[in-house]
């Protein structure tokens, strides 16, 4: 009797809390999006369309995901493929490479900061080479290039590590013999990557990117240091209509827009890079 | 003949592999640089006085002094901050070990019915940008007294860290052996008994990493923290509320002050950092 009740028991407390701070929160943000005293309506999201900012604040999240995942699924894949490598100093150079993992978006917003600003680092570098005159305003509001330039360094840097972390793991998994067998038939390096790392990685390559690619449209801090107001994002301007404008509807719009292309490219990417049942570990 | 070129073709052969290993090197030393100069950046700023912050061009080695940090650790509502941060972490840290660890023993050791629909509660939190939740709590907030209290943004936080803290745990206690607690129920000890001697100082440093983990989540949380809180802001709320009006030295001391325990807890985590993502994993 007591062994069957057990696991319920002990699955009872988180249960209820992710049912209580999870699931009904997010009914209710629904309908927050889609009433109004009660009753069903459209406005809010007509409200939220219909601002000037909406397109920008979209477009630019999206295409800040779309420089900065990619980026990091490369660079994460090549970092690890160096660890494989590495002998003495493994554990200092993993350290080093996950560091930023600690470090909150905002803290890394306000590290670039450093540099871009007007009288940072950058301008304190070109300054010293001679190669300009007068500091630059590289976040001023008329450089939307280089402010867009500074979120995606940022993001690369603060964000790697996670993928890193991940697909460091996922390698731990894949049997040594596998490598040793293809040596003994002569593969490449490259072909050996190609042929056992990369398809035998897709479990770990699919969870990295499930995660960053949400975790990419969740960007807020790091465009607020860097840029202000000046690049309006998704989860900026939810901020900004919950907080400043106060109309908790608008927001809750927003929340849905940015809740269904999560939930869209979880799909995407659950489809895309299906691993088949036989073959899973 | 044939002795000289093999000769011959054993040196650039060695003197490829010499390179190699030059680029190697070079490689990592680069991508070390790239994670760890923009902190000594920061670190310029932080350690050096007002003035030198806002001056320009600025050196590359820092003033050594302690003015800015002074000044941020002096300015009006940063104490508070501070305190309500370690305090909401903390909460978070208790709440997300102590509802995750039963429920990952309970996955770990039982066969049951429901078991694979709770995993997928957990794995599809994942698939949610959480920090969205403190959108509609704010109203259940203000209705049941919770709205700009540690408890309340605690527990919008303890979503975010309680499925890595079912993951890991589940991890940890399906790395000891269930004979292990066999052999003490065999021996005369009640179940509880068994956990408590035998499984629990096995799992006890595991359990501490994925609490520091939980910390740090909550630490360095921005959005849901701005949202939930007025009066009572966490460090990462106040620097964010008063980023467009706080002097450079200021919001360069604030960032480090974010960073610094930050780099300690990872590096005390970071033994348990990619066993906890190996089995997350699946």
């Amino acid at each position: 009797m007591q062994q069957r009740t057990l696991p319920y028991l002990l699955l009872l407390p988180a249960t209820l809390f992710l049912c209580v701070f999870f699931i009904y929160p997010f009914l209710l943000v629904a309908w927050q999006a889609v009433s109004q005293d009660g009753a069903l309506t459209l406005d809010h999201f007509r409200t939220m369309a219909g601002h000037w900012k909406f397109p920008t604040a979209f477009w630019n999240t999206m295409l800040l995901a779309l420089a900065v995942v990619p980026v990091q699924l490369a660079l994460a894949l090549f970092m690890a493929t160096l660890v494989t490598r590495m002998g003495k100093g493994r554990d200092v150079i993993l350290y080093i490479w996950t560091i930023p993992l600690g470090i909150s978006d905002l803290a890394a917003g306000i590290i670039w900061l450093a540099i871009f600003e007007q009288t940072g680092f950058l301008n304190s570098m070109l300054s010293g080479l001679g190669v300009v005159e007068q500091p630059v305003a590289w976040l001023g509001y008329q450089n939307k290039g280089t402010i867009f330039l500074a979120v995606v360094l940022a993001e690369i840097w603060r964000a790697t590590a996670i993928v890193l972390v991940i697909l460091v793991a996922g390698m731990g998994l894949i049997p040594k013999e596998y490598y040793e067998a293809a040596e003994v038939f002569g593969a490449s390096p490259w072909k050996r990557f190609t042929r056992i790392t990369l398809p035998l990685l897709r479990p770990s390559i699919q969870t990295a990117l499930i995660l960053r690619t949400i975790l990419a449209f969740e960007v807020f801090a790091v465009v607020i240091a860097l840029a202000g107001t000046n690049f309006p994002v998704l989860m900026g301007e939810t901020y900004h209509w919950q907080f400043n404008l106060q109309d908790r509807h608008v927001a809750a719009a927003y929340a849905l827009v940015i809740l269904a292309i999560s939930i869209a490219f979880t799909l995407v990417f659950l489809r895309t890079l299906r691993v088949p049942r036989e073959a899973q570990p | 003949m044939t002795a000289v070129t093999a000769r011959e073709t054993a040196v650039t052969s060695a003197d490829i592999r010499k390179r190699g290993r030059l680029v190697f090197v070079a490689t990592i030393i680069i991508l070390c640089a790239w994670v760890l100069a923009p902190i000594y950046l920061l670190a310029i700023n932080a350690l050096s006085s007002p003035e030198q912050v806002n001056a320009f061009p600025k050196s590359f080695v820092p003033g050594f002094e302690t003015d800015s940090i002074a000044f941020f650790m002096g300015f009006a509502g940063v104490a508070r901050a501070l305190f309500n941060s370690v305090l909401v972490a903390g909460i978070t840290m208790a709440l997300s070990i102590g509802l995750g660890a039963p429920a990952g023993y309970a996955l770990s050791r039982f066969d049951f019915r429901g078991k694979d629909a709770f995993r997928i509660m957990v794995l599809m939190t994942r698939a949610f940008p959480l920090p969205l939740l403190a959108l509609p709590l704010a109203v259940m907030f203000i209705r049941t007294g919770l709205d700009d209290t540690a408890l309340g943004l605690a527990l919008v936080h303890t979503t975010l860290a309680l499925p890595f803290a079912v993951l890991i745990t589940f991890s940890l206690f399906a790395g000891i052996p269930v004979e292990l607690e066999e052999a003490a129920w065999t021996l005369g000890c009640t179940r509880l008994q068994a956990f408590y001697k035998v499984v629990l100082p096995l799992v006890l440093p595991g359990i501490a990493a994925s609490a520091v983990f939980a910390f740090v989540i909550s630490w360095n949380e921005v959005f849901a923290a701005a949202v939930l809180t007025i009066e009572n802001r966490t460090l990462t709320a106040f620097l964010l509320q008063n980023i467009n009006v706080s002097p450079m030295h200021l919001k360069f001391a604030g960032g480090a002050v974010l960073v610094v325990p930050a780099l300690i807890f990872i590096f005390a985590v970071r033994k348990y950092l990619f066993a906890m993502w190996g089995i997350a994993n699946r």
